[in-house]
């Protein structure tokens, strides 16, 4: 991987970002002609509140003139203030990220680890007991909207057993501090994470059991075999790593979906992260909150096909290798 | 005959022919097992949204409908699926739900297959300026996470069944214009595209006389694989805030069983049977998409 190939896709990804932030500029302030009729205390705001308003806003002066105050705001990342709890955005977004960043990274890792073993095994053994198995599992699990994961996981364990807390981030009143309370974030964490996991499981299994069937038919894969290698070598050292490359880039692209169910995974275990902030500001009609929490998802998921790309870079030497 | 025969117009040939492609489809689909399963499960819940009115009333949807019944009553006789939080029959919600899951899944589908597609086609066709700018459309849409863009829309532009389909509509035609622009790209090196160009043929008879219709199988295959994402996409939307309680899709009616407690009340008939029709009628789809995929691209039998 050479400096070239970091640089361009640094640069990609940074004006991608940029498109983001002009696009929701856009989505906010000019398909949305009056974002103050959607603020419920409007009817009671004197004419000097509602100047204060336009004003914290940003609707003040020509559209170009909006624009330019929007992106000075943007950049020393102030959003204003929310119009349901009127604190700072910024302090929302940033009190609730970690408990999402959490939650999101436990599950797309063991999405991925999951996915990647059935997806490879299943396309190894085309046509397998373990194949016809998994794929109609898959597919199946594809089918789920992952809220619905949620409610039968809340229902049949969380409800009948006790084994789980049914939502919230710890208990309350539990210390918050030392051992126990891991322990205890951890134990709120499970649900979620399993919810989240079996909502995408079924398409990142689809997608690498795909490129492993891609991958049978290839020449190196016979080589291999008439070099005397054990069929299991032959698939985890041959088979695997080429088929993990164009998942790679599909995964990164399923992220974006991934991002979506944490919204409702959140909500139906009132799980106080970004999603669950995204489904009250939904239900507020809370501009300010909703303007920043699509960046803010719009930024993760450029974040993670930027690493995609470089993981591409890693894993494939003739990318970006100098010519 | 061979005298009748050479009296049929270029126009009827091309009908005859085009049937005569619909048949071998259709006999196809009637040994691929999965497929056809799919087919007759679309079939019963298409006949049962069609004839909602004369399954259930539709005033039984109204909130004063519930008035007099029992809240969260488990099956019985008179309601085969229970009542709701405010007394309304499920089961009555459930049959007109459909209409609901239904009509926004395959109107959604309608505008992403019509703007994936024009884009696809172009950005495939048309090389220069505003092909790559097209391209760069498509890229940054591939990019920004569907669901975020799709609520933001939904906030800003309205709530009502029909915003709901237009926004889902335009936040999933990313990947079809994907498709089908590496499909038009192999196409266009077709001898006949070439041949069509070489008299004198212009890009827009080229592209809708000759490339589309080349291309036309794969935007089949692919819509019917973006009906299920489409309805998946109206539950989360519904099941966060959007949509009419009183003319409830599935989500919507999945909304309504989270909000009212009845997971913790034990009320299975309230949010089982929704989740079920949904899983249900997105397999069916999806299951009959990949059997047309197999048909019209024989690379992928066997899969």
């Amino acid at each position: 991987m050479n400096f070239l190939y970091v640089t361009k896709k640094l640069l990609s990804a940074f004006l991608t970002l940029i498109a983001v932030v002009i696009f929701n500029f856009f989505l906010f302030r000019v398909v949305d002609r009056d974002p103050l009729a959607k603020y419920r205390g409007r009817s009671k705001l004197s004419i000097a509140q509602r100047e204060i308003m336009i004003e914290r806003l940003g609707l003040n002066g020509s559209k170009w003139q909006q624009f330019i105050t929007y992106i000075k705001s943007t950049a020393r990342l102030d959003f204003g203030r929310s119009f349901d709890s009127t604190r700072p955005v910024l302090r929302e977004i940033s009190d609730r990220l970690p408990a999402t960043l959490l939650l999101v990274g436990i599950s797309t890792i063991l999405t991925i680890l999951i996915g990647v073993y059935i997806g490879a095994r299943a396309g190894w053994q085309r046509g397998s007991r373990f194949d016809r198995v998994s794929t109609s599992a898959t597919m199946v699990l594809y089918a789920t909207p992952e809220f619905f994961f949620g409610m039968l996981l809340l229902a049949f364990i969380a409800g009948r057993t006790g084994w789980f807390p049914t939502g919230g981030l710890r208990d309350v009143g539990a210390d918050t501090s030392g051992f126990a309370s891991i322990l205890d974030r951890a134990h709120h964490l499970v649900l979620p994470s399993l919810t989240l996991t079996l909502g995408y499981l079924g398409s990142y299994s689809l997608i690498m059991r795909t490129s492993m069937l891609e991958t049978l038919g290839e020449d190196y894969l016979t080589t291999a075999r008439a070099k005397g290698l054990r069929d299991r070598d032959v698939m985890m050292r041959h088979a695997v790593p080429n088929a993990l490359l164009p998942s790679v880039s599909f995964i990164a692209i399923s992220f974006g979906f991934v991002i979506g169910g944490a919204i409702t995974t959140e909500t139906v275990f009132s799980y106080p992260g970004l999603g669950l902030a995204t489904a009250d500001a939904i239900r507020n009609t809370d501009l300010p909150m909703l303007q920043a929490l699509f960046l803010v998802a719009s930024s993760a998921v450029i974040i993670f096909n930027l690493l995609a790309d470089l993981t591409y870079g890693l894993l494939d030497p003739r990318i970006g290798r100098a010519k | 005959m061979s005298i009748e025969a050479v009296q049929v117009s270029p126009r009827q040939m091309t009908w005859l022919r085009r049937r005569r492609a619909l048949l071998r489809v259709w006999r196809e689909l009637r040994h691929d097992r999965s497929g056809f399963t799919g087919l007759l499960l679309l079939v019963f819940f298409g006949v049962v949204a069609a004839a909602a009115p004369l399954i259930a009333d539709r005033s039984e949807l109204l909130a004063a409908a519930g008035r007099n019944n029992p809240d969260l009553a488990a099956p019985s006789a008179k309601f085969l699926l229970g009542t709701d939080d405010i007394g309304r029959s499920v089961l009555s919600q459930l049959v007109w739900g459909s209409r609901v899951s239904l009509f926004i899944g395959l109107l959604a589908t309608v505008v992403a297959v019509v703007i994936g597609s024009t884009v696809g086609l172009i950005s495939g066709y048309v090389k220069g300026r505003v092909g790559s700018l097209l391209l760069a459309i498509d890229d940054f849409f591939l990019v920004v996470p569907f669901l975020p863009l799709a609520i933001v829309l939904a906030v800003i532009l309205g709530r009502s069944p029909v915003t709901l389909a237009l926004v889902i509509g335009f936040t999933s035609w990313a990947g079809s214009a994907r498709l089908v622009r590496a499909q038009v790209l192999s196409l266009s090196e077709r001898g006949y595209v070439e041949r069509a160009r070489a008299l004198g043929a212009n890009s827009r008879h080229v592209i809708l006389r000759h490339v589309l219709p080349g291309v036309a199988p794969l935007i089949i295959a692919n819509a019917t694989l973006i009906v299920p994402g489409a309805i998946l996409t109206e539950s989360t939307l519904s099941f966060l805030g959007f949509g009419d309680r009183l003319s409830p899709s599935w989500g919507k009616l999945l909304d309504g069983a989270q909000s009212s407690g009845s997971i913790t009340l034990n009320a299975w008939w309230y949010y089982l049977p929704p989740g079920i029709c949904i899983i249900t009628v997105v397999l069916a789809f999806t299951l009959f998409g990949r059997a047309l995929e197999r048909i019209f691209d024989p690379r992928l039998a066997g899969r």
